[in-house]
């Protein structure tokens, strides 16, 4: 927009050639028009109708300052010549001299001007005018107007119109080179806002405060919402702002011309989480104040992408560490095993073997060739045993003996050699596992196994042998068994008729002494009475051995029944003195009898409990001489045992003879038997009878001391 | 001795085919004022016995010919002498010939040896214990 200063107007409406409305007709024109050579081209018309001019022309500086150029003319030939232009370099140039001429006009011949000018004006003289604007402060050049005839140019409205024109022209040459820098500056803006706009990240000029000023789209998208969009969006991009500001305000405190968050936002559109770097920059403009220019970098991915990436990587490290705890494991298991395991590529390279079969396949330090060499020969039955894997048929598996040989110290070894493949997933070999089995044993156990055999064998030969014999020895047995048996049939038989037959005879010599005795054939002289006395005794001593033979042969012979019944002890000990009460009372000894009140009976065979009580108490009383024979019955406390005693003051028995006493035929003193009497059998019979009731006969004794013969009977019947 | 035997003292059959044990007791029975009959063998003894009807048998059991427990059973089983005492004498003291003896049918039991005071203390019990038992049944 273009104005001219009212005032400056009114001063130069002074009344002059052209009348006031042709020049206000100008000034219109000049005022609607924006164009400086539609304006030239007005003035210089308005010069050829109003003012006398008969050729005009108007030359411009251009808009760099460098040049004058023809931009309109009246009545001048070659119009749109565009060669008219003069070099404001060349100031030699008549018309650049013009241009800067203090006087109002100068005139040109044709001659002076050279070049289209002198052309346009048909080299007739013509009259230049300098166009410039009547502020002195930005006074220049502007242009020239170039006018014909030269009297014309001292005209007022000639005059008027230059200044006019140099004023509009002034005018329009400033804002246009305002509005060339202003079109410069607007799309310079564009631009950047493009710029700015196209750089995929947010950017933000904020005050410190971190109210916006100027965002590019992303960051509008974030950070801006207009009221028509959702409440959801709005919230969203309320909690972005709430964010940013104190991202901005947390880094207020460090002080620093720039810095570098983290800051979680949310997608305002989807609602997504993201994650964005911050990089914050104060700029500070003396004009505009400071601010902060921030740009967001979208790490959301990034940061998925990373953790991602550590996820990975943990696993992989977890994943790696079972795959070497089970490779230890592996290593472990293939160790422990004392079968040789090795592993080996398609291609028979050893990859893996454990400790035995190093003792196979390796040379240890300082091994001799001779090892090398027996390594190298059981690398070659080898490889040739895994050659049969692939070979020999078409299954996973393959076994066979091996000849290896102890690399160490040379012993074959006759081994058998299971090999497996393992195969990928798309069924190639990946590996072949091979498990050596050492046959020695094997082959040892086939030999102790087949020496077993023979040994069974011949243990079974001499098992059959022994069972023959045996059953011979059992035929045999029997048939003893069944002779013993008739014998013992025999010795019964034999026993009853001994005893008859002796019985018989016996009976006759007791029987008639006994009646010669008697008086029965008349009287006895007292020699015949003595005699016959004799043989009446010896004959009842005859009896008495008899007797206990008999009872001893019984005994033995398993022919003395047990008659068990309930034993009222006390009675059966009454019953014995009142028997015994003639050779009691006969001995002149003070026998006395002790019962324990605690006595119950006992079941047991009576009179054989009886028999062996007459026996001690008998022999009692035979071998005291004087003093007392004492007769004791209790029950004992711990274990209800009845036990019978017979105690006297008599000769007693040394320690030595303790058991000799109870032996057939003997008493301590062979020469006592006759002094004594007695067949020396009672105490052989009396222990053989306790023992049939399951008791026994114990003595304490010493020579001149006395003795105490106890019998003891238990509690449970004899079976 | 035949004097003092006199026609009402009792009749004893002596069985007993060893002659020194049975002419003793023969001998000792009639000194003690019994009549005595004699036999050898079970035969004679049941021959005797039927014949003289004696007031007490003395049997021996072993007896050639027929042994005392059958020549016993025999006398048991006959109306005409199963009332006669018998007494069992005999050399056998093992367990089983008192028993046998019993069951034979003998009254009463002596084992050899044995005095003849002593047999003819059982004679006389023996014989007081039939005529005890016999009075009632006799009606006397």
């Amino acid at each position: 927009m273009s104005r001219i200063p009212a005032a400056r107007l009114s001063s130069r409406f002074a009344p002059g050639g052209a009348d006031a409305k042709a020049r206000l007709g100008l000034l219109e024109a000049l005022f609607v028009s924006d164009d400086a050579p539609e304006c030239a081209r007005r003035a210089v018309h308005w010069l050829g109708e109003h003012a006398g001019v008969a050729a005009a022309m108007v030359a411009a500086v251009n808009a760099e300052g460098t040049r004058l150029v023809r931009i309109a003319d009246y009545g001048v030939a070659g119009q749109g010549d565009t060669e008219l232009h003069v070099d404001l370099e060349d100031r030699r140039h008549p018309l650049v001299g013009a241009l800067s001429a203090k006087q109002l006009g100068s005139s040109f011949s044709s001659g002076e001007v050279i070049g289209g000018f002198a052309t346009a004006f048909e080299r007739r003289p013509f009259a230049a005018m300098p166009l410039r604007t009547l502020d002195a402060m930005h006074e220049r050049p502007i242009g020239l107007l170039l006018l014909a005839p030269v009297s014309a140019a001292e005209g007022q409205d000639v005059r008027w119109a230059a200044e006019i024109l140099g004023q509009k022209l002034a005018q329009l040459h400033s804002s246009g080179v305002l509005a060339d820098s202003e079109r410069r500056l607007r799309r310079e803006g564009t631009l950047l806002e493009s710029i700015i706009n196209a750089v995929s990240d947010p950017i933000m000029l904020t005050d410190t405060e971190g109210r916006l000023m100027i965002a590019n789209s992303r960051a509008e998208r974030l950070f801006a919402a207009d009221e028509d969009q959702s409440e959801g969006r709005r919230r969203a991009v309320a909690l972005n702002n709430m964010l940013f500001s104190s991202a901005l305000s947390r880094s207020a405190f460090e002080d620093a011309e720039s810095w570098r968050h983290e800051l979680p936002l949310v997608d305002p559109l989807e609602g997504s989480d993201l994650l964005f770097e911050l990089l914050s920059n104060v700029v500070t403009d003396p004009r505009e104040g400071t601010g902060i220019v921030s740009v967001l970098r979208n790490i959301t991915d990034l940061r998925r992408a990373t953790e991602e990436i550590e996820e990975n990587y943990r696993r992989i490290r977890i994943a790696e560490a079972e795959i070497r705890a089970e490779r230890d494991r592996l290593d472990l298991v293939i160790d422990s095993v004392a079968d040789p395991i090795v592993v080996t590529d398609p291609s028979g390279n050893i990859v893996l073997m454990n400790a035995p079969a190093e003792r196979l396949f390796t040379v240890g330090r300082g091994g001799s060739e001779e090892q090398a060499q027996r390594v190298r020969a059981n690398d070659a039955h080898f490889t040739s045993h895994i050659s049969n894997l692939f070979f020999a048929g078409t299954g996973l598996r393959y076994s066979g003996t091996i000849a290896l040989v102890d690399a160490e110290t040379g012993v074959a070894l006759p081994t058998e050699g299971l090999s497996g493949k393992i195969l990928s997933e798309h069924g190639e070999v990946n590996a072949v596992v091979t498990i050596l089995h050492d046959l020695t044993e094997a082959k040892e156990r086939e030999r102790l196994f087949e020496q077993l055999q023979h040994a069974s064998g011949e243990l079974e030969q001499k098992v059959r042998e022994a069972t023959a014999e045996l059953s011979r020895q059992n035929e045999l047995l029997r048939r003893q068994a069944f002779e013993l048996e008739q014998a013992s049939a025999l010795k019964s038989q034999f026993l009853a008729n001994m005893s008859h037959e002796f019985r018989t005879p016996l009976n006759a010599i007791l029987g008639y002494t006994h009646m010669l005795l008697h008086g029965v054939t008349g009287k006895l002289t007292a020699g015949q009475r003595q005699n016959l006395s004799r043989v009446d005794s010896n004959g009842r001593h005859l009896l008495a051995i008899i007797n206990d033979i008999l009872d001893i042969a019984r005994i033995e012979a398993g022919k003395m029944p047990l008659n068990v019944s309930a034993v009222a002890v006390p009675e059966m000990i009454t019953e014995v003195m009142a028997e015994m009460d003639p050779i009691v009372v006969r001995s002149g000894l003070a026998v006395s009898v002790h019962l324990d009140p605690a006595l119950r009976s006992v079941r047991t065979d009576r009179p054989k409990v009886k028999q062996i009580v007459l026996n001690l108490l008998g022999n009692a009383l035979k071998f005291t001489p004087e003093g007392s024979v004492r007769i004791e019955a209790r029950r004992a406390r711990r274990n209800g045992e009845i036990a019978i005693a017979v105690t006297d003051t008599g000769i007693g028995i040394a320690e030595a003879d303790h058991e000799k006493i109870f032996e057939d035929f003997r008493q301590a003193d062979t020469s006592l038997t006759r002094e004594y009497g007695g067949t020396g059998l009672g105490l052989s019979i009396c222990r053989r009878l306790a023992s049939m009731l399951g008791g026994r006969i114990t003595v304490v004794s010493a020579l001149g001391r006395g003795s105490t013969f106890t019998l003891t009977l238990p509690v449970r019947e004899p079976s | 001795m035949k004097k003092r035997a006199r026609k009402d003292s009792p009749l004893i059959l002596l069985v007993d085919d060893f002659p020194d044990n049975r002419e003793m007791y023969a001998q000792y029975l009639k000194f003690s004022g019994m009549r005595v009959a004699e036999a050898s063998n079970g035969h004679e003894a049941l021959d005797q016995a039927f014949q003289l009807h004696p007031d007490l048998i003395v049997m021996d059991l072993s007896l050639p010919a027929m042994d005392g427990w059958e020549a016993t059973r025999r006398l048991k089983s006959d109306a005409r002498t199963k009332d006669i005492p018998v007494v069992a004498l005999t050399g056998h003291a093992l367990e089983g010939f008192s028993k046998g003896a019993m069951e034979a049918g003998c009254d009463g039991f002596i084992t050899k040896p044995c005095l003849p005071a002593d047999l003819l203390e059982e004679i006389r019990t023996m014989l007081d214990r039939k005529d005890a038992g016999a009075a009632p049944a006799n009606g006397r």
